[in-house]
This record gives structure tokens, sequence and C-alpha cells, in this order.
């Protein structure tokens, strides 16, 4: 499957891939108002890892074998076996955040207000994540491994 | 503004953030590498301390609501043709330190542009136009000596040549990018620029900071440099590419050496300059073993015995009052390549007051050097090289019809990979990535989208060219070359048309 990929080498740390997951995943898809009006605005779904010079930007790697869903209590995470996105059902979600004490990579946040998790969708029909059609040094694609 | 000198508070730029647009995301304080934008958590707040702005619009080009604006500050001082606010910002500056100002870039001064003082022919009527889209279009230009004649047996359909030729550098394009250092610019635009010049079939220049182990695989579109601080030279690097450049002045600084600061010097610099870690690399103002075109010529033939008669040698000289002299000279010194650089051609660092104050325009200098040339019946033992200040494909043209064989450009190939032109290179912290080493800043140049724009500006440019020259008739750059009948000079005078060797238009 097309998996979302981080070129350390070229990443800048500008976290325009974080604003653009986040106006993606808003109601207004409008970055000013999304910042400015909408509570609770959402979490970006990607995090910049940065130390010193290094910077890259991780996603849900969609795994294989996706611990996320092995420990999810209430059967909210699951891999869609024809695309391999690992999917996230928010209404099922009762905020035990199992899945992210387990996930290795560090990428499924929380919402405390709510109590649900939010994890990275492929943008749902974007043929083109957000985040790599944001990133203004192709620091991270969108491919086939 | 509080604790600040009355020097800094004179500031140039103005950042102006509209805070209906601003989502306080920090992109620009992340960007900007001198540090104006903040973010203050408490206030959930971004402000700017536009003392430290140096224009170089990173933050606005970055900016993902459109929120910021830099602008000249409107603080006007009261009107004065003589005392402009620059001279007196100067002067506060140097009151306060006591130090040479620094800069970076060409000369910035409204010094006459010669290539917006020429204008182009074309053909109607009488001779027709030539479509580049429909028949073919020759811009390949061959750099290098040529015989004074060439001798041939045969004939009846089958001649042979019976001259044997110098080596010859065949190019796609009559633009190459002219020399930068690794070291003033890092090894991702050295990366960029070799393979855009691969790509292209034309030359880059390493400068004279020696070239990068992994740069080699690029020899045939690489010319080498030997400066006056011989950084980086051996036998591997002298025959690495299709050329050697003698570097003897360049145009913003001509007659000062340069000054690459210690802490710029890194594991990677030291290992291809071949000096210490953290020394400074000081590029003596003339190179000590040459005092005359006696010299000159020794170290010539010394280069061309090393890499054995099989590589051509660039002398490059700044354009100063008796280029044409020196050129005859480095003609007769056996150079194969001149390269001339004019007083608007960029550096990475220069006193401000050289940059601005010494030198000469190269379309005069490009005139003169090519008419002396071809008055002593000299000019077809080396090609021309022209840079300095080489803005658009009309200015390749030009300086074509001057009597160029190719230009060398830089400052515009900078531009290409983002450079704002603030001048401001010596810093070491350019936020676009370029004239910096610093390892987090470095990365903001990825060597493929470099490589992408520095080939699309090449073949951009091409396309322009070729149009031009079918506007006029001209099928080949060839037929172009030191024909100066194609031009024609507005709002010149006698003299400058004189040099120029152009008419007037309408005449
Ligand atoms: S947008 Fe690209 S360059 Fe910027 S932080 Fe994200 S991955 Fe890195």
């Amino acid at each position: 499957m097309k998996r979302v990929y981080a070129k350390e080498d070229v990443c800048i740390g500008c976290r325009l891939c974080e604003i653009a997951c986040v106006v993606e995943h808003s109601e207004s898809k409008n970055a000013i108002r999304t910042y400015k009006t909408e509570v609770p605005r959402p979490v970006a779904r990607n995090v910049v890892e940065e130390r010193g010079p290094l910077t890259f930007s991780v996603n849900c790697r969609h795994c294989d074998e996706p611990l996320c869903v092995a420990v999810c209590i209430a059967g909210a995470m699951v891999k869609d076996e024809e695309s391999g996105v690992v999917r996230h059902n928010e209404e099922k979600c009762v905020g035990c955040w199992s899945c992210v004490m387990i996930c290795p990579y560090g990428v499924i946040k929380m919402k405390p207000a709510a109590k649900k998790v939010s994890k990275c969708d492929l943008c749902n029909g974007r043929t083109m994540p957000a985040c790599v059609q944001a990133c203004p040094n192709r620091a991270i694609v969108y491919e086939e491994r | 503004m509080l604790y600040y000198d009355q020097n800094k508070n004179y500031r140039d730029f103005e950042v102006l953030r509209d805070e209906n647009k601003c989502i306080q995301c920090q992109v620009c304080v992340r960007q900007c590498s001198y540090e104006v934008h903040t973010y203050d958590e408490k206030h959930d707040e971004v402000t700017a301390d536009q003392t430290k702005c140096v224009g170089c619009h990173r933050c606005e080009a970055f900016c993902p609501t459109d929120a910021l604006k830099i602008r000249k500050n409107q603080s006007e001082f009261r009107d004065n043709a003589l005392w402009t606010p620059q001279y007196l910002k100067n002067i506060y500056k140097q009151a306060d330190t006591g130090g040479v100002l620094l800069t970076g870039m060409g000369n910035s001064y409204p010094y006459p542009v010669y290539w917006d003082k020429m204008l182009l022919d074309a053909s109607q009527v009488t001779n027709p136009s030539i479509d580049p889209l429909r028949e073919p279009m020759e811009l390949r230009t061959y750099l290098g000596a040529k015989p004074d004649a060439v001798e041939v047996h045969g004939g009846n359909g089958h001649p042979r040549l019976d001259t044997s030729f110098a080596p010859q550098i065949p190019i796609e394009y009559p633009i190459l990018f002219s020399a930068m250092s690794y070291g003033s610019i890092n090894l991702n635009i050295h990366v960029g620029l070799a393979r855009a010049a691969e790509e292209m079939g034309t030359l880059y220049n390493t400068g004279e900071g020696g070239l990068h182990p992994t740069l080699y695989q690029y020899g045939k579109n690489t010319i080498v440099q030997c400066a006056s601080g011989r950084f980086g030279v051996h036998t591997d690097y002298l025959n690495a590419g299709v050329a050697v450049e003698i570097k003897i002045g360049q145009g913003a600084k001509p007659g000062i050496g340069g000054h690459l600061p210690g802490e710029k010097i890194g594991p990677e610099i030291s290992l291809t300059r071949m000096i210490p870690e953290g020394t400074d690399a000081l590029s003596p103002a003339p190179h000590h073993d040459i005092y005359s075109i006696e010299d000159l010529r020794q170290l010539i033939y010394a280069l061309k015995e090393a890499t054995d008669y099989k590589k051509l040698v660039f002398v490059k000289i700044a354009a100063v009052h008796n280029s044409a002299a020196i050129a005859s000279g480095m003609v007769r010194a056996g150079a194969d390549v001149i390269s001339l650089d004019g007083f608007r051609g960029g550096t990475g660092a220069a006193p401000t007051m050289i940059r601005d104050n010494v030198g000469v325009p190269i379309e005069l200098a490009l005139a003169s050097v090519d008419e002396r040339l071809r008055q002593e019946g000299i000019r077809n033992r080396a090609s021309l090289v022209v840079a300095g200040g080489i803005r658009c494909s009309a200015d390749v043209v030009k300086a074509i019809a001057l009597g160029a064989d190719a230009v060398y450009i830089a400052t515009a190939a900078l531009i290409a990979v983002g450079c704002t032109v603030c001048q401001r290179c010596y810093t070491g912290k350019c936020p676009w990535g370029i004239a910096t080493n610093d390892p987090y800043l470095a990365k903001r140049i990825n060597p493929e989208i470099a490589h992408e724009k520095l080939a699309n500006l090449i073949r951009g440019w091409g396309h322009e060219i070729q149009e031009m020259l079918g506007g006029m008739g001209l099928n080949a750059l060839e037929s172009l070359r030191g024909n100066r009948e194609k031009l024609r000079g507005v709002g010149l005078n006698e003299t400058e048309l004189n040099i120029l060797g152009i008419k007037h238009a309408g005449a």
C-alpha cells in the first residue's frame, strides 16, 4: 500500500504538515477560521519530531500487524483489509488510551476533552494526503515501497 | 526600542503582521534564522523584533495564512540628495563599531545597466525570421582555443582535417554556473548545480573551496577552481573536471582576498579544503606566485602539465580599468578561456565600499576586451565567458552579440533556488539555506528540488534565446557571436556607443 514516508535529510521542521493536517480535518477547511473559531480545534495527527538540527514528520505507519488494533478494547480501531488503512471509529472509542500507550511511533493523539483519540486516516479520499501536499521541501512523500 | 542603540532603531524593514490572519502557528518563528519572530506562550501571541529583520522574506513566503508582509521602514529622514538614509545609517553603524561595513551579493548602486540601454534587431520582409519550434536552432557552443586557420586535404566530397585542435568543451547552452565555493554555499546546492549542469549539458564551477568527494561523478560538467588560497587543490582535483579555472579576481571585490571564518570550517569543509577544522580560510588578495603575465603563464602551463594538456585552463579576472590589456596578456600567456567578471558580480562577503565602488560594468569591459583581442588577431585563441549581473535570457543574447562565447550565472542561479538578494550572505545564517552550512538551515535546500529549478531556468532561457535568434533570422548562436550589428543603443552618448561598438537606435 501507499504510505507517507519522512525524509529527515530535507525536513526543515516548519510544521506546515501539522497545520495542513489540522485544517484538512476541520469543519471549515480554512486555515484562519479553523484556528480562530473552531472549538475544539482538531489535533494534528502527525508529529514533527525534533532534536537539534534533526527533524522529521511522523504519522501512522498503517502497520501490517497493528498493535493498536490488537489492544483496542472497544473495537474502534480496525485494519481495513482491502486498503490496508488502519481506521479509527470515533463513535466506538471509549478513551481508554490503550492504543496511545502501545503505538511504537507515538502517533495516536489524545483529545482529552472529548475522551477520544485521533489518528491519521490518510486523508480519506484525497489522492495526496494534505501533509504531503503542504510540505514545501518534499520531506514527506506518499508512495508504495 | 528599549535597550537598543539609535542605529538599530533606524531599521530597514517593517514586519507587518495582520492579527486577523495570524493563527500563531509559529512557522515564522521557526523559519527566521535572525530570531525576529518570537512566540509568547502566556499571551498566545507571536511578536516581532523589527530591528533584526534583514528583509529576506522567508517568513512571508512560508506563512500559511498570508498574515505577514515585509515593507521598507516608512520612517523618513528629511530629504537630502547628498545625505541619503543609507549614508546616515552606515555612519551611525561605524561610529558604534569602528568596523568595516560588510555586505553580500553584488553592487547594488544605481549605476547604469547597459543591458537595458541596448535593443536587439529582428527580421522584417527582407530577411525571413525563423520559427524555432519548427526548425532546428543551434545553441551548442564549443569553449576552447580555435586554430588561426584550418587546413584540409582530400576534397572530392571527402575533405579531411589536417589541423589538430586544442581540447574543446561542448556546452549545449551558452550559460554556465559561476564559481561559488563549498563553504560559502553548502553541499546541497553544489549537488543541485552539478546535477542541473549534467542534465542540461553545461558546466558548473566548484569555486575555490575544493570538490567534495561525492561530486567527482559529475566531472564532465565541472570546472575546478584554483584560487589564491589553493584550497583543496591536488592531482585528482585538478583532473576531476573538464577545466581548471585560475581565479585572479572577482567582480564583487576586485583586488580583495577572501576570508571564510573558522566557525564555518566544519569536518566536511575541512576535509574538502584540506585545512584543519576551525581555522580561518584566508584567500590572499593576490596569488603570491603571480606578479606578471609571465608568472601567470607559468601557472597556466603548470596546470596544463599536471592535467596532461587535456583540460582547458580558464583565467578569471574582475573587470577593471585596463582589462583589455590584461586579457590580451592572459591569452598570450596561454589561457584557453577568459572569464570576465563585471562589477555587479556577487559574493558571499565583501566590504561594502569595495563592492559598490570598484570595477567596471561588464557590458563595457566585454566590448572592449573582445574588440582588443580582435584587433590583435588573437580572439580565436581563447573563448570569452562573461559574468556579473546576467539577469535574463535577453542579457545573455546581448552579451553574445557583444562578443561573449558564453555567460556565467550565479546570483540568478541562487535566486532560482529561493534567494531574495537580501545581501546578508556573510552572516552564515541564510534563512533560505543557501549561504550557510548550519545543518539546520542547509537542509532547506533539497538537492532534488534545486536540480529541477536550476535545470528549468536554463531550459526556459534556452527557449527564449532560440526565439530571439529566430526573430533575427539566425539559426545558430554562432551567427550572433560578436555580431554587434544586431544591437542598437538607446539613450547612450557617443563615448558609450564607441566603447560598446554599436550604433544608436534609428541609425
Ligand atoms: S512540512 Fe515538510 S519540511 Fe515542514 S516539518 Fe513537515 S515534513 Fe518537515
